[in-house]
């Protein structure tokens, strides 16, 4: 693998509401040539904007920032040549079909006349498309949309994705077939930078993530880095009262290199070998007299990260979510 | 990653400009096609008009005596610019779905999303105007002049739509969503064209909507469409080169502002 950097970002600053909200507070970042770097955040961290400056969309107030070596304000022309965008908020035109997407698309990246209809064929095909391109994007279900995004992306096969949140809103099984989309892209050497809300997305794609937090890099590392860094295992009691959670975590604390967290009835705690400390956490609570409600052991979610980080739980935006209602049937599902 | 087939061609960047504009054209005329009730409602808008105001209001007494003839040039000229909100709403609904930043972050020209919207929008008003004259003839509209005063006529009101379009894609681009960009431009739209001379004799308006009514630009390209149409006692050889002038004028500063517009928005 080459340790050429084919995305850089330095100290970049961008500001909302003339100045009242800052998107992003001195933000760097590094992406190595041919690999996947995961952009993981809550929602408003500032990974939507970070993608929109490396883009070329959004200038910054100040800072820089390259790809493959040209500068995304003042060489913006020869950037648009070497990105492909694929994300929440760049979108397909819901009232043509798949195939005239992507001839448009192509006709817009100036592809060879000859070759416009022909690459497009190709995507669709390789996305699974290839039966519903006649038909309007309307029609089409969430994750074949998001397979069509994607394949926009591709058309003048850019070096360098751009993947902003491509699996939220999704229902888990398309969001399984897109990550396998995803990695054979990955595998064919294009360079990605993935922004996800999703810890677990991250780990399956990503070679490296970077946590970002009110618009600047607050961690970074391997998935595994992160995890042991992390504790391997969150172990979650619920009591039956606050006052019992609050001495429960008292109890504990010992346990772990990290403070316990106390939400209502709740104690978490990440540990390194869950069992046996679940097994010593029972035990003293017995000897102690104290009624448990449940236990769970899990793995760290992004909330988990955060929480170790930050000190605070990450918080989810559902207002800027498009299909909120499915977004927030997981989110229950991964809250249980 | 070196396949030649997906290589950017060679070629200038002005032709590029065009061919840009060419294609978002071409996918804004599909998406008119493509929803065939909005068809259907934006034709039979422009023909229920016409007979409205035909029959509605044919006891209105005005110069020439035959207000159907008095009212064509003018109606001309009231729809297409109401069609020029097409382009506020046509922008609005880009913005919105994020078409637009798929296509900010393209090679491509960037005229091509302007120039692209207004261009459809004028194919359609081109199709409005042949549309409103059939109807018209049906009705009893009978232009006295040649057919080339006629077709210069369409030209000088086509671009006098051209130039509102150009102001109305700067709401589109400042509004939440499209249907507020359709709110924001009624208040502009209904004054600009009813306080004109396209339905009503301005002179018999009270004295201080008349002095407005006889100048603004809505009424100097009807005098000139009418003028070039009919002819006859609407004969005015100042209204085209005054409507050209007020067109040329509105584009100079519309255009530089739709593009800073759609540069931040």
């Amino acid at each position: 693998m080459s340790s050429e950097i084919a995305v850089t970002a330095s100290d970049l600053r961008v500001t909302f509401r003339k100045g009242e909200v800052k998107a992003l507070d001195g933000f760097d970042l590094e992406v190595p040539t041919g690999q996947v770097i995961g952009l993981l955040g809550p929602n408003g961290a500032g990974k939507t904007t970070a993608v929109r400056v490396l883009s070329t969309i959004l200038r910054p107030d100040t800072g820089s920032a390259q790809v493959l070596g040209h500068d995304v304000v003042k060489e913006a022309g020869r950037v648009r040549r070497l990105i492909g965008l694929a994300g929440q908020y760049a979108t397909v035109d819901e009232q043509l079909t798949g195939m005239e997407n992507l001839t448009m698309v192509g006709k817009l990246c100036h592809l060879k006349r000859s070759s416009v209809a022909p690459r497009a064929v190709e995507l669709l095909e390789q996305f699974g498309l290839s039966d519903a391109g006649g038909r309007p994007v309307k029609t089409y279900s969430g994750g074949m949309r998001r397979r069509l995004d994607l394949a926009a992306a591709l058309v003048a096969r850019p070096p360098i994705l751009f993947l902003d949140e491509p699996t939220t809103g999704l229902d888990p099984q398309s969001r399984l077939g897109l990550w396998d989309v995803i990695e054979a892209l990955v595998k064919g050497g294009t360079t990605v930078l993935l922004t996800t809300q999703y810890l677990e997305e991250a780990d399956r794609l990503a070679q490296s993530i970077v946590v970002i937090d009110k618009g600047h890099v607050i961690a970074k590392g391997t998935p595994a880095e992160l995890k042991a860094e992390l504790g391997a295992t969150v172990l979650e009691l619920t009591l039956a009262s606050e006052e019992a959670a609050q001495q429960t975590a008292a109890l504990l604390a010992t346990l772990s290199t990290k403070t316990p967290h106390i939400d209502g009835v709740t104690v978490g705690l990440t540990v390194d070998e869950g069992p046996k400390i679940a097994a010593e956490a029972l035990r003293r609570m017995d000897a102690d007299g104290i009624d448990m409600l449940g236990l769970a052991l899990h793995e760290p979610s992004l909330d988990d990260v955060f929480l170790a980080l930050t000190g605070r739980k990450a918080e989810v935006d559902t207002e800027a979510l498009v299909e909120g209602t499915t977004r927030k049937g997981r989110k229950a599902k991964e809250a249980s | 990653m070196t396949d030649l087939a997906t290589k950017p061609s060679a070629g200038t960047s002005i032709g590029w400009a065009f061919s840009d504009i060419k294609t978002v054209t071409w996918r804004n005329l599909i998406r008119t096609v493509r929803v065939p009730e909005a068809m259907f409602f934006s034709t039979l808008q422009p023909i229920m008009f016409v007979l409205l105001f035909r029959y509605v209001f044919s006891s209105i007494p005005v110069p020439g005596g035959s207000y159907v003839n008095y009212l064509m040039p003018g109606i001309f000229v009231q729809t297409l610019c109401f069609g020029a909100v097409s382009t506020s709403i046509g922008l609005a609904e880009d913005l919105q779905s994020g078409l637009l930043e798929r296509f900010r972050a393209l090679p491509m020209s960037r005229a091509a999303v302007l120039g692209g919207r207004t261009s459809a929008d004028v194919v359609r008003n081109v199709f409005v105007i042949i549309l409103m004259t059939g109807v018209g003839l049906l009705v009893g509209f009978r232009p006295q002049s040649n057919p080339l005063d006629y077709l210069l006529a369409c030209l000088i009101i086509l671009l006098f739509s051209y130039s509102l379009m150009w102001g109305f894609a700067i709401i589109g681009l400042k509004a939440p969503n499209a249907e507020t960009a359709q709110l924001m431009s009624f208040p502009i739209l209904f004054p600009l064209t009813f306080a004109s001379s396209a339905f009503v004799n301005p002179a018999t308006m009270p004295s201080w909507l008349r002095g407005f009514a006889e100048n603004q630009p809505v009424s100097q390209a009807v005098d000139a469409a009418r003028s070039l149409m009919v002819g006859g006692v609407y004969h005015n050889a100042s209204a085209p080169w005054v409507s050209l002038a007020w067109s040329i004028g509105l584009l100079i500063v519309f255009v530089p502002l739709a593009v800073r517009s759609y540069r931040n928005a």
